[in-house]
């Protein structure tokens, strides 16, 4: 535990948490929108954005957080289109992100290891103002993810309802895309654009597997996403490994683990079969008539 | 004279070139229940939603309680019935959740559900039959039991106009009962009501008007048309294989 001593050991800790307490309250959205590998096109086009940040000295985390804020509306406008062409419209904008991304990176004059940091996470390298952005931006996704939770809910859960309810829909998804792409710019830094989904899914795969409604899934997958975000990274200060793909498996472990703990609660808890009154027939389908 | 709830005036829908509905004026007043019938493909669900702003007119227009349905903005006034539950990304809710969707169109995004909320959440599921079930994620409900959340979230608004889409298609004879009902309850309350059908089954007592959508127009309005032939026999159940649904995107 000594090493959570030192200042970058316990920023690093700390942005972890922020950032597996406030993906998964995005990602339930998400996931009841099947839109679970959203957050992995936007990451995608922020990397364009950090190449650009890069290419022209900017800061690299809010180039990107506008440059996937602009992806994730375009990629909200596309989908509210709902036509059969929206997966490959999507498909360039996530391609063409990437290939941005590291062209960019290239024409500029950083190393191949400032790409990895943002490819694959560098939670170490998490400077004093990196985390008072990360805290910012995260408390501010989490806090309208709960505050707007039945109006959100209702709007993934059934869109037409919702127009019908008079609820701002349109606005609404435009926020849901645009806090994606924060979620997804902030986690960067932690876990990196190509495993920022995981942190966002995951946990929320994890908790339905034994949650029976809407808002204990949502506080259960916040509990796993602290949970694999912390003894991610310690695992990742105690190994020397990898910190975002030490948080991204400790997350699918506890996937797992609940998975198989809640199949074998359900093996515990099934009674016998009682005896059944007899089922009443089905009527008929049709009557054919044709005497 | 009460202002019309619903008014329909020479509308016109079509769906990538192909008319679905042509020219068709409808009227519904305070208190009415309204049945609108025909055959699937026949327009009838895509009257209604034309009615509630989901579908784009082509040519006519609508009102909604007086107002001109781009202006219409109390849709506290209204609750809607869609024809089944979607099935949402696999994330549970409960039947209580699911139910207090409803209350949004009166409480708004940002109001956090206070007392009077929860006793018409409550009150919602108890006229449905439902209030046992609260806690149980609707994905274990069965489609009869599934149909009634729905109900019970139109419900749960508190509207004085409810518009149902199928509301007994495929649905088990106790919620069909259960469902009647809570709608006769509505009805008494001093509710309006249009609902599409493809059978009337126990609501038959309660429809004050039927109307018939046939290929795009309205092809009757007035009493509900007697049952002829074998259709009418009391043990008759009328029942069709459905066709091929009406395009999604309408």
């Amino acid at each position: 535990m000594e090493l959570f001593q030192y200042p970058y050991m316990q920023r690093a800790l700390i942005g972890a948490l922020v950032i597996g307490l406030a993906a998964p309250a995005l990602g339930i959205y998400l996931v009841q929108r099947r839109l679970a590998l959203i957050g992995d096109g936007v990451g995608h086009v922020a990397l364009t954005g950090v190449g650009a940040g890069l290419l022209l000295n900017r800061s690299p985390v809010l180039v990107a957080v506008i440059v996937a804020s602009l992806g994730a509306i375009t990629i909200e406008l596309v989908r509210a289109r709902g036509r059969t062409s929206g997966d490959l419209a999507l498909a360039l904008l996530f391609y063409g992100g990437i290939a941005g991304g590291v062209m960019l990176v290239g024409l500029s004059d950083s190393t191949s290891a400032s790409l990895n940091a943002y490819l694959f996470g560098s939670l170490s390298t998490i400077k004093p103002e990196d985390l008072v952005v990360i805290a910012v931006l995260g408390a501010a996704i989490l806090l309208t993810m709960l505050a707007l939770r039945p109006a959100l809910f209702a709007i993934c859960h059934d869109e037409e309802y919702a127009r019908v309810s008079g609820l701002p829909v349109r606005t609404l998804n435009l926020l849901l895309a645009v806090a994606t792409a924060v979620t997804v710019t902030i986690a960067m830094r932690a876990v990196g654009v190509l495993l920022i989904s995981a942190l966002m899914v995951v946990p929320v795969a994890a908790a339905q597997q034994v949650t029976r409604g809407f808002r204990s899934t949502m506080t259960a997958a916040m509990t796993l996403g602290l949970f694999a975000a912390g003894s991610g990274v310690y695992v990742a200060a105690t190994a020397d490994t990898a910190p975002g793909a030490s948080v991204v498996l400790m997350a699918i472990a506890s996937f797992a683990v609940v998975a198989l703990a809640g199949a074998g609660w359900r093996t515990l808890r099934r009674r016998p079969v009682a005896p059944a009154t007899a089922p009443t027939a089905e009527p008929h389908e049709v009557v054919l008539d044709r005497s | 004279m009460t202002t019309p709830v619903i008014t329909v005036t020479h509308a016109a829908v079509g769906y990538d070139g192909r008319a679905v509905l042509r020219d068709v004026s409808l009227t519904v007043t305070t208190g009415e229940v309204v049945a609108v019938l025909g055959a699937n493909g026949s327009g009838k669900s895509t009257l209604i939603r034309a009615v509630l702003g989901l579908v784009p007119l082509g040519a006519g227009s609508v009102a909604l309680f007086g107002q001109p349905l781009r202006r219409f903005r109390q849709w506290h006034r209204i609750g809607y019935v869609p024809q089944r539950l979607g099935a949402g990304g696999g994330v549970p809710a409960t039947v209580r959740e699911v139910v207090a969707s409803g209350r949004l169109a009166r409480r708004g995004v940002l109001r956090p559900p206070g007392r009077a909320d929860r006793a018409a959440v409550e009150a919602a599921l108890t006229s449905v039959g439902l209030a046992d079930r609260a806690g149980d994620p609707v994905a274990t409900l069965s489609g009869g039991q599934q149909q009634r959340t729905l109900i019970a979230r139109a419900l749960a608004g508190e509207p004085e106009l409810l518009v149902l889409d199928e509301p007994t298609a495929g649905v088990d004879a106790a919620s069909q009962e259960a469902f009647a009902g809570a709608l006769k309850d509505f009805v008494a309350g001093g509710g309006t009501v249009l609902l599409v059908a493809h059978e009337l089954g126990p609501l038959r007592p309660l429809i004050s008007r039927a109307v018939v959508v046939h290929a795009g127009g309205i092809a009757h309005d007035g009493p509900v048309p007697e049952p002829a032939g074998h259709h009418a026999d009391p043990d008759h159940d009328h029942v069709h294989p459905h066709g091929p649904d009406e395009p999604a995107g309408l």
